[in-house]
């Protein structure tokens, strides 16, 4: 058969080449094998790849598709991409920025600061094109295979047909030279909000369609808007019921606008369509080129488990929400942070496969966070009943003179990394006083050290102790100790002890806090470690 | 924790009711759905407690 494309590639960096598995006489085996090669998929292979696991990528393509797609990245996607090995290139090339206004019609009702703090590697958002975060992950994998990590990614590749057993998972692929078959231990499907993995399961995918359409209209120009959010209700130059302005590198600045339900698609792609809407917003004599255009709708949904057996969905496969909130990428980020140091664990023999029942659990609490959110976003923007948009429209109103009414102005709830309370790893909080944002669960804070370097370049290894001034059990010798002398590090203090004197964390290699005391003895601390690492239930 | 009374707490019954009522003199349907939404906004605002606001929101379901 012909090997048709389904989207146009940004990049080619995969081009397809024959592997020796294709010619076997028995289906070769993988330990991993990730189908999918976006953001999530590349994340994923190359966490367990530099854990030492051997993995496989499939991707139905030879690249990185066009289109800018997911533009916003958090810190917590920074500092997960920077162990990976490509974060300063994502800050170099992103637009940081901290500002958001809200507007209605021509008033501004509402606006947000993203309050830059100090001591942090990363700020608490930058915005990219998701083909340029996908091509610095893929260079970032050349690099690590370069340095002897066991990862391929094979172009060209598409899943066909599966079997999943007990034992191991059977894959039919087909390529330009025809079909082959091969056998992994692991499936991780990272195939994207339609998943064709989760349809040959036959696995169910529940939760609200919102009835909406959107335009982006990426244009490219040299304009002097601010690198702010902007975001407009009902907005006076009537190009949508509501629009966004929002800045990415290279001159190219996000353009949304809301369309309703019932359009054309067609006719809103033309150009000529496109760009009378645009004029309307920039006015008359802004020059600019249409770099890329897409209509999108949206859904908020879930798997109901993201791990079936020896297959387990990440990212938009197992989770779904809308644009507002920047949540997508984001959290299916944090999917790849959380299952890589589990499955390579468990695969090395450390710790037992119900770990992995962990996966389920931290990412399942993320993804109803986030479909909450985003939810709420998506609620507020395009009101689902006629009462709904009463209230909504109240509160534009209201914002306009009542300042009680500006916080509930909700344009979308910027992605934080979800904090795994009530997890059956994490270990009750022991330190009084401790600051609520390094409470067990929480992913670790940033803090710049006297020395220069930052905290988080020490963990995210193995498991490891944060000691801030407390007192040392015995530990083992497989779990190293970084201890800081609180008075010589103030942010330290400031973010991990508040109003305590001295703490000891238990840190997991995913960097979240497993465990925190004031005081500790090597019983509690082995009790706490086996906890995590799901020996202990 | 506070919880929403159903007794009686307006020292002039008739005359809240009344300016109630006059707010709305003169507004299309429309003009008094939004005038109710801003006020219920308002209201929720002043009693500063979800605890409570649950509790009315299942009492006016009932």
């Amino acid at each position: 058969m012909t090997y048709q494309d389904r989207y146009p590639l940004a990049f080619r960096l995969y081009p397809y080449a024959r592997s020796a598995d294709q010619g076997a006489d028995q289906p070769a085996h993988h330990p991993v094998t990730i189908v999918g090669g976006g953001p999530v998929g590349m994340a994923t292979g190359l966490d367990l790849a530099l854990r030492g696991v051997p993995v496989l990528v499939l991707d139905d393509h030879e690249g990185v598709g066009q289109g800018s797609r997911a533009i916003c990245f958090a810190k917590r996607t920074l500092e997960i991409a920077h162990r990976l090995g490509c974060g300063p290139q994502m800050l170099d090339k992103g637009v940081v920025w901290n500002r958001g206004r809200v507007f209605h019609d021509r008033d501004e009702v509402f606006s947000f600061d993203l309050l830059p703090e100090d001591g942090h590697r990363y700020p608490a958002f930058i915005n990219l094109q998701q083909n340029l975060f996908e091509r610095f992950l893929v260079e970032a994998v050349n690099d690590a295979r370069a340095k002897g990590a066991p990862i391929e990614i094979r172009g060209r590749n598409r899943l066909t047909a599966m079997e999943a057993g007990a034992e191991a998972v059977t894959l039919h692929l087909d390529t330009p030279d025809g079909p082959y078959t091969i056998t992994t231990d692991w499936l991780i499907a990272c195939d994207g909000a339609k998943s064709p993995i989760r349809e040959m399961m036959g696995l169910g995918f529940e939760g609200r369609v919102f009835e909406d359409n959107f335009l982006i209209a990426d244009v490219k120009m040299t304009a002097d808007f601010p690198t702010e959010r902007w975001f407009w209700f009902e907005p006076w130059f009537k190009s949508g019921a509501s629009a966004l302005l929002h800045k990415q590198p290279d001159d190219i600045w996000r353009i949304d606008f809301q369309l309703g339900w019932d359009i054309d698609r067609k006719a809103e792609l033309e150009p000529a369509r496109i760009r009378r809407r645009v004029d309307q917003m920039l006015g008359p004599d802004v020059e600019y080129e249409l770099d890329w255009t897409s209509i999108y709708t949206f859904q908020c949904r879930r798997m109901e488990r993201f791990r079936h057996g020896r297959v387990i969905f990440a990212g938009d496969a197992a989770h779904q929400v809308s644009p507002f909130g920047a949540r997508g990428a984001n959290s299916g980020i944090q999917d790849a942070d959380n299952l890589g140091w589990k499955l390579a664990g468990v695969i090395r023999g450390d710790y037992p496969d119900t770990l992995l029942d962990s996966y389920d659990a931290e990412r399942i609490h993320a993804a109803d966070e986030n479909i909450r959110n985003s939810t709420r976003s998506t609620d507020f923007i395009t009101p689902k009943t006629p009462q709904s948009r009463v209230f909504r429209d109240a509160v534009l109103h209201l914002a306009a003179h009542a300042p009680f009414a500006r916080p509930m102005v909700n344009s979308g709830r910027l992605s934080v990394p979800a904090v795994y309370d009530g997890s059956p790893l994490v270990t009750p909080d022991a330190l009084p006083g401790g600051p609520a944002r390094s409470r067990p669960g929480a992913a670790c804070p940033d803090a710049r050290l006297s020395d220069g370097s930052h905290l988080l370049d020490h963990l995210g290894q193995g498991f490891a102790v944060l000691n801030l001034g407390a007192t040392l059990p015995p530990l083992p010798r497989d779990l190293p100790v970084f201890s800081f002398d609180p008075k010589a590090e103030p942010l330290l203090a400031e973010r991990y002890l508040g109003q305590a004197e001295r703490a000891l964390y238990l840190v997991r290699p995913d960097q979240h806090v497993a465990a925190r005391w004031a005081a500790c003895d090597a019983g509690k601390l082995a009790r706490a470690r086996a906890r995590a690492e799901g020996r202990d239930t | 924790m506070a919880h929403l009374t159903l007794e009686p707490n307006l020292p002039a019954p008739d005359d809240a009711y009344e300016a109630l009522i006059a707010a709305h003199d003169g507004l299309t349907r429309e003009e008094s759905e939004a005038l109710n939404a801003r006020l219920i906004l308002i209201l929720m605002n002043q009693i500063g407690d979800l605890q409570v606001i649950r509790e009315a929101l299942a009492a006016a379901k009932r």
